[in-house]
């Protein structure tokens, strides 16, 4: 079952082209890695999917990306609703400066979620599907910004599933933290895997090896293969995916 | 672009050609010493047996070192991982050369009951499979490892053909059937040296194609 498909997606920012014909499905339930050197345009497809490049001046996009049979570029999608599904992480963590409690209510408060014990219960199951609740549970009412970053990363983990998405984009999501936050939230991803689909933009080549699925090769914006990740990382079918993931050029 | 990578592969592979060529001279030693009854080839393949060994450690902790230190991909990881199987063939190479050596030693003086015929064929053709599937692995040269991997065959029949005449040999003659015994086991060590070699072609063919014994890893 996929949740995405994308057919003849092209995209601009300006005159420059930045995703040229791109296809690609992206399965339910699985995580996708998306690898690739810097400017290929694989964080460009990722904020495509929940149409944060909106918000880009003078970007252009054409073509289908289909999310559950509906094109989220042709319709009457609300971009509110879209993002309520399709949530997002991102490189640095960016929690508000507000209490973690309020962090975590911040998304059902604003789509409307009212009543005490109703927050209680969702903020307790988000940190807790964030594997941060054991941690917090103590500090809901400290401010986020006194957390570590590993832990304010997972809050805002925390944040993106209180509204209840149904896929989580990561934008290279471990690339400011240690060690032992990159493996909790590694581990985490694959927990999460249970219950959403998740793509993730990850620079780290032994990170998208570990946890992805599935794994979409970019270069000059043009996906250059995509397929099964223990395939593409032991034996790739194009001699630019070798290159780069041996890091023989990139 | 990774440089240091690169030099390491380089040494992996001479390391290799290194134990390649030891191995090789072990079955040369213990062949000549089974043909001409000779224990000082055969105290020498014994010798290069205890070389074999210690290259063996030497290319395993150098293959341990590139996988945490370059945590290869790709083809990177296909040749690293395929060194790594290819070793243990190759050190068992180096103990069958050792085993016919010390047989070849326990009959040194007495004469043998037939002429040997098909048993330095076997050690001609063993050593080829070990030269030829070490260098298709060297130089990522497919159809040579194919060759090897089929030329295995050929050593197979020849310890069938061996086995039918000392059978043969002990019907009508029981008083050399522990000779003939101790003959069929060094047919049987040069058969085996044939099954690693063939072993070592097929790790050289993953390496370069992904698949081994016609599945993909």
């Amino acid at each position: 079952m996929n949740k995405f498909e994308i057919t003849n997606l092209d995209l601009y920012y300006g005159q420059l082209q930045a995703l040229k014909d791109v296809e690609l499905k992206i399965a339910e339930r699985q995580i996708t890695a998306f690898i690739g050197p810097s400017g290929c345009g694989k964080s460009t497809l990722l904020r495509t999917l929940n149409r944060m490049n909106d918000l880009v001046e003078g970007c252009r996009i054409t073509g289908k990306v289909m999310l559950d049979g509906q094109d989220i570029y042709n319709g009457n999608l609300d971009t509110t609703m879209l993002r309520k599904r399709v949530g997002m992480v991102f490189q640095k963590p960016n929690p508000f400066p507000m209490t973690v409690y309020d962090n975590v209510a911040y998304g059902p408060r604003t789509h409307g979620v009212r009543g005490k014990a109703k927050l209680d219960d969702i903020v307790e199951q988000s940190l807790r599907d964030a594997a941060i609740w054991e941690e917090l549970k103590d500090r809901l009412r400290k401010n986020a910004l006194g957390l570590s970053g590993g832990q304010q990363q997972r809050l805002c983990i925390a944040r993106a599933l209180a509204v209840e998405p149904e896929v989580v984009l990561m934008d290279e999501p471990t690339s400011a933290l240690d060690p032992i936050s990159t493996s909790r939230i590694e581990d985490l991803c694959v927990t999460l895997r249970a219950k959403y689909t998740i793509i993730i933009v990850t620079h780290n080549m032994q990170q998208a090896a570990r946890i992805s699925d599935n794994t979409a090769f970019f270069l000059l914006g043009e996906i250059i293969e995509y397929g099964n990740t223990e395939k593409l990382f032991s034996n790739p079918r194009d001699k630019r995916t070798e290159d780069y993931i041996t890091g023989r050029f990139g | 672009m990774r440089n240091t990578f690169e030099e390491q592969l380089r040494l992996l592979n001479q390391e290799l050609l290194e134990m390649g060529a030891l191995i090789e001279h072990a079955i040369q030693s213990a062949s000549e010493a089974l043909i001409k009854q000779d224990v000082e080839s055969a105290n020498s393949a014994i010798t290069f047996d205890h070389e074999v060994d210690q290259k063996e450690r030497d290319i395993e902790s150098l293959c341990l070192k590139l996988l945490l230190q370059q945590q290869p991909v790709a083809r990177d990881l296909r040749l690293i991982s395929a060194a790594l199987k290819m070793i243990t063939d190759m050190e068992r190479i180096g103990d069958q050369a050792a085993d016919i050596s010390g047989i070849v030693i326990y009959l040194a003086g007495k004469p043998y009951i037939k002429s040997l015929e098909h048993l330095p064929q076997m050690a001609e053709a063993s050593i080829r499979m070990v030269s030829g599937s070490i260098d298709a692995f060297i130089n990522k040269d497919l159809a040579l490892a194919r060759d090897i991997i089929a030329m295995d065959d050929v050593i197979d029949d020849l310890f069938d053909t061996i086995k039918g005449e000392l059978i043969t040999l002990i019907q009508t003659d029981p008083e050399n059937g522990e000779q003939a015994i101790d003959l069929l086991m060094i047919a049987k060590y040069f058969e085996r040296i044939g099954d690693h070699a063939q072993n070592i072609a097929e790790w050289a063919e993953f390496s370069i194609t992904g698949v081994h014994k016609g599945t993909e890893l």
